[in-house]
């Protein structure tokens, strides 16, 4: 491949691709994301070629495998083009017919479409699905129609074309201010001001300045910026690009988790792609500007997603924070000005470049420009990433995109923001998801983790959990955190365990104060949030726990206990046969009983009572019943 | 890991000290383990001082300074996977193989870790085991899966 | 080097550019409680004893004074309730690691710690990374550092250079805030391994 060397020649270049293209040839979409690849996409995958081998259509039937769609929940996902019919949870036995019918045949197959909940009917269109039809994808929505190691599907869509229009039409302080003008802010954290910060870079002096991509993920929890890297790592790279000449930069790096093996992967064909293309490296489309980008994996350290942080460990060193005043984007990576944002941030940047600030800005709300893409997951029916416009209520996503709550269980709450994030109750659910909004209410966007919470989730527990993690993940370098946290996760520890006592909120509330106004990075400062925030909206849980050792959720295991009710069990010996402690005391036509001493908690007993029985219960804060005596547990003719 | 191989992976890297952790990271994932002698020699090439890079090899999670057992277990334990009960598989897991995260059984079989989301929240609870994920484990049949491996 | 003025305290201060606050406030006689500073050593910024409040009013801002650097016109308040509370929490967080240490015990009384606040932890190091520090910056030698991370962080003397250096140096020793007990506990399991 020869390197495309003006504007023109890369359209000529497009359309010589479009024009290879027919549109009316079949083509089978298969989701290969990585939750869709656990559910057997790649068995699919397999299939598939064999099946259109042996039907003889490899000239006419192709198969383009993409990254994630955002339905997880629903995978493995295949969208059958042209027409667009989308199938849903696909096995391999489904394959031979989907080749012989739709492919062939052009009919569909009812069986393997959505069925909607409400209505009962049959979605033949992906966009139809009321998962996807609430959203809005501009970032996300070329996932489904490109192959991520192939840099001419994203060619096919208009890649780089804000590239060449940004090289060749417009100088780097328009592109800054264009980027400034559509307010973008960052969607990794804290939501600054995309465009001030490269303002910042851009005046100040430096020898050298680099753009970085923050590709860390580590909130556990939220998959978006796996989905793109692994989806659409061109995007990104053009985005960095843009940013580069926009402060005057000739290096970039993207520090990516190592945790994430194929968006290493895709990204380092992207870039070997796009120096080949002459998208990146020198003389960029024959205008005269350089610029490389350098793959840096993390090894694992939720820390190293903290700004200064992340550029210790770019350097080859421990990825501690660094005490400084200084922006680093005035001083960051080998002390030279440094722009780091997110994955979804860069991604934005080619669409504004490409449509204009005008048209960003008209989604979003004031404060909020544009969409975001949300990782919904937890107690909900339909797990996935979604993106929609900022500005969405929360309860459209959780009820309208999400499907509600499984199960019929009673919603809680919503944790977003992650680990720096809190939790939101449902007398909030009305709330408008956007940077300030969150925050106002106590919790934060971070970068788009949305776990909902339902009435079995104990929020005393969730603020243990997240404690536990931040305790497992501190650098160790300042005390507010390190030791702050350790004693924050004894006691709530003790509290879960029935060990609370008076005095703890408020020695819990002290520790908060030292780490939020004292602890030397954000990791630390916004550690106690979860604390907070669970205890401002749930604060007779913690009573509950600490005065009367009760969990109000009937989660925690210390301080529940499993009975069966002798009034409701059959003696059907389901939980008998699967308890894997050998807790459970029957027979034939028994009353079953829980061995307390033997018994682990560990709710199999609970799960496999039958629901029409149900006589499995937990108790909490009360004492167990005696056991029916051995004699009289011989269960009567039911009634 | 002899030395010609560790030094291989060096010069792929320049030999710049910047690249420690992108050395590191790639004797770990050939060796799965980081031998004192290929610390040493990555010492001594990159003219890193040993106790930085001891300090890198602990801090970060990816590294292990002991041999790995024959199958690597992951345990995910994002937020998602937790609220919907990744804690009693893991107490499954535990009861089972004998060990707690972190460890490796004294057959060097299995060894054990947690992870923070592997992506796969909508088949929470997850569990990775060889790269192969294991989604909507219920603790009662956990230890069912484990047996597959020899 | 220019001068700066700024106020500590009410009182006018006279700094050269570069200075940090606490080198200012040092200067002038204000004294400021740090754990983890040394003037040998590059600023650190780990115990957080040393913060200050910057500004008036509602738009105060808490810095650690080791770190930031003096600029003119600056407002800086070196106690305050807020700041004498969360001094003391910090303190009594490392009460929990070394009760008997003598420095540790002299600013609990300072500012009304509580010596048994917090349940006691196994280990002495309270991870100013003195020792850690000036091995390495001055002594250039890198015979003890940091092993892991968060809770679990703590010093370990590599055996091999412990045993060609260590001997004739233990300059480390008078620097622990704990008085040497725990550099010298861990420097002994290093060499009887
Ligand atoms: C402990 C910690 C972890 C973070 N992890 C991430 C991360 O995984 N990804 C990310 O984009 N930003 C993360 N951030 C936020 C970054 O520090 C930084 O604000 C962000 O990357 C800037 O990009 P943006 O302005 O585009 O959001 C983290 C911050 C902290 C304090
Ligand atoms: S706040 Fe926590 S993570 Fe940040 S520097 Fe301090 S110890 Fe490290
Ligand atoms: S991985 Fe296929 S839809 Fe998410
Ligand atoms: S002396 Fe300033 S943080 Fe320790």
């Amino acid at each position: 491949m020869a390197k495309i060397n003006s504007p023109v020649e890369l359209e000529e270049f497009r359309k010589a691709i479009l024009n290879r293209r027919d549109p009316d040839k079949s083509c089978i979409t298969l989701c290969s994301g990585s939750a869709c690849n656990a559910s057997g996409s790649a068995a699919v995958a397999r299939c598939l070629e064999e099946e259109i081998e042996k039907q003889g259509l490899s000239e006419s039937v192709e198969i383009r495998k993409t990254g994630c769609h955002g339905f997880c929940e629903r995978g493995p996902i295949i969208v059958n083009n042209p027409g667009g019919v989308c199938y849903l949870q696909i096995q391999p036995e489904d394959v031979p017919e989907i080749i012989s019918e739709t492919a062939k045949e052009k009919r569909v197959i009812d069986r393997l479409l959505y069925t909607d909940p409400e209505s009962g009917e049959k979605i033949t269109h992906e966009g139809d699905i009321p998962f996807y039809k609430n959203q809005q994808r501009m970032v996300f929505g070329p996932n489904l129609s490109i192959d991520p190691k192939s840099i001419d599907d994203y060619l096919a869509i208009d890649g780089y074309a804000a590239l060449s229009k940004a090289l060749t039409g417009m100088s780097d302080i328009e592109v800054l201010e264009e980027v400034k003008k559509s307010n973008l802010r960052g969607r990794g954290g804290g939501g600054f001001p995309a465009g001030q910060k490269w303002e910042g870079s851009r005046n100040a002096a430096g020898e050298a300045k680099y753009v970085i991509v923050n590709a860390d993920e580590g909130d556990p929890g939220a998959y978006m910026d796996r989905a793109i890297l692994e989806g659409n790592p061109h995007s990104i790279l053009e985005g960095l690009t843009l940013g580069a000449y926009a402060i005057g930069a000739h290096e970039g790096y993207v520090y990516v988790r190592q945790e994430y093996p194929l968006a290493v992967e895709n990204l380092l064909l992207a870039i070997e792609k796009a120096e080949e293309y002459g998208f990146l490296g020198k003389n960029i489309l024959g205008t005269g500007f350089d610029f490389k980008v350098i793959v840096h994996q993390g090894a694992g350290a939720f820390v190293c997603g903290e700004s200064t942080a992340l550029m210790t460990a770019l350097e080859g060193r421990v990825g501690e924070p660094r005490p400084k005043y200084v922006r680093s984007n005035i001083k960051g990576l080998w002390n030279q000005p440094s722009v780091l944002n997110n994955v979804e941030t860069w991604a934005n940047v080619p669409l504004i470049i490409n449509k204009g600030a005008d048209w960003f800005t008209q989604f979003g709300t004031e404060g909020s420009k544009g969409t975001k893409i949300f990782s919904l997951v937890g107690k909900i029916t339909n797990t996935g990433l979604v993106e929609v416009p900022m500005g969405t209520t929360l309860k459209d996503i959780i009820y309208k995109i999400g499907g509600g709550i499984p199960g019929g269980k009673k919603f809680k709450a919503v944790q977003t923001g992650g680990p720096s994030g809190g939790c939101i109750p449902e007398n909030l659910l009305d709330l408008e998801v956007g940077f300030d909004e969150l925050t106002k209410a106590g919790s934060m966007m971070g970068s788009g983790g949305m776990i909902v919470l339902d009435e079995d989730t104990c929020m005393v527990d969730v603020a243990r959990y997240f404690i536990e993690f931040l305790t497992d993940e501190s650098c160790g370098k300042c005390t507010p955190c390190r030791e702050g946290l350790r004693q924050m996760l004894r006691i709530l520890t003790n509290i879960t365990e029935g060990r609370g006592q008076e005095g703890d909120l408020e020695l819990l509330e002290t520790l908060a104060e030292t780490a939020t106004e004292a602890a030397l990075c954000a990791l630390g400062k916004s550690a106690p949030n979860p604390f907070l925030s669970t205890l401002r909206y749930f604060r007779d849980e913690y009573v509950a726990h600490i005065e009367e050792k009760r969990c109000p959720a009937l989660s925690c295991k210390e301080l529940i206990n499993f009975y069966i009710d002798p009034e409701k069990c059959r003696g059907c010996g389901s939980c008998l046969r699967k308890c894997p402690a050998d807790a459970i005391i029957g027979g034939k036509k028994l009353i079953h009983i829980v061995d307390q001493d033997k018994c682990t908690k560990c709710g199999t007993c609970f799960d496999a009572c039958p629901d029409k029985f149900a006589a499995v219960t937990k108790l909490s804060g009360v004492p167990v019943p005696a056991a029916v005596p051995e004699e009289e547990r011989t269960i009567k003719k039911s009634k | 890991m002899d030395n010609d191989r560790v030094d291989q992976i060096i010069d792929k890297h320049n030999g710049e000290a910047s690249s420690l952790i992108q050395v590191l990271l790639e004797i770990q994932s050939e060796h799965h383990w980081l031998p004192k002698s290929a610390l040493e020699r990555v010492g001594e090439r990159l003219q890193v001082p040993r106790t930085r890079i001891l300090h890198i090899a602990t801090f970060y999670k990816a590294f292990s300074l002991v041999p790995k057992g024959r199958h690597e277990i992951n345990v995910c334990m994002g937020t998602a996977c937790h609220v919907r009960g990744a804690g009693r598989v893991l107490d499954v897991i535990e009861d089972v193989i004998g060990i707690k995260p972190g460890e490796t059984d004294l057959e060097l079989k299995f060894s054990l870790e947690t992870v923070n989301c592997l992506g796969c929240c909508a088949l929470g609870p997850v569990l990775e085991i060889d790269g192969t994920t294991h989604g909507k484990m219920a603790p009662g049949e956990t230890a069912d899966v484990l047996l597959n491996y020899e | 080097m220019s001068e700066i003025l700024l106020e500590i305290d009410g009182q006018k201060v006279k700094a050269k550019t570069g200075m940090t606050v606490l080198e200012a406030a040092k200067a002038a006689g204000i004294r400021i409680p740090t754990l983890c500073y040394h003037e040998k050593l590059e600023p650190y910024g780990g115990c957080r004893l040393c913060i200050v409040e910057l500004g008036a009013g509602e738009r105060k801002k808490i810095v650690v004074s080791c770190v930031y650097l003096a600029e003119e016109g600056l407002v800086v308040t070196t106690r305050s309730e807020k700041i004498d509370r969360i001094r003391r929490t910090i303190i009594e967080l490392y009460l929990a690691h070394a009760p008997d240490a003598f420095e540790l015990l002299e600013l609990a009384k300072e500012y009304g710690a509580d010596r048994d606040r917090f349940a006691k932890e196994a280990s002495f190091c309270v991870h100013c990374g003195l020792c850690v520090r000036y091995c390495a910056e001055v002594k250039k030698k890198f015979a003890v550092g940091f092993v892991d991370r968060g809770t679990r962080k703590e010093i370990s003397f590599v055996p091999e250079i412990a045993a060609e250096e260590c001997w004739d140096c233990k300059e480390c020793f008078p620097l622990c805030p704990t008085e040497a007990l725990q550099a010298a506990f861990v420097l002994m399991r290093a060499l009887s391994l």
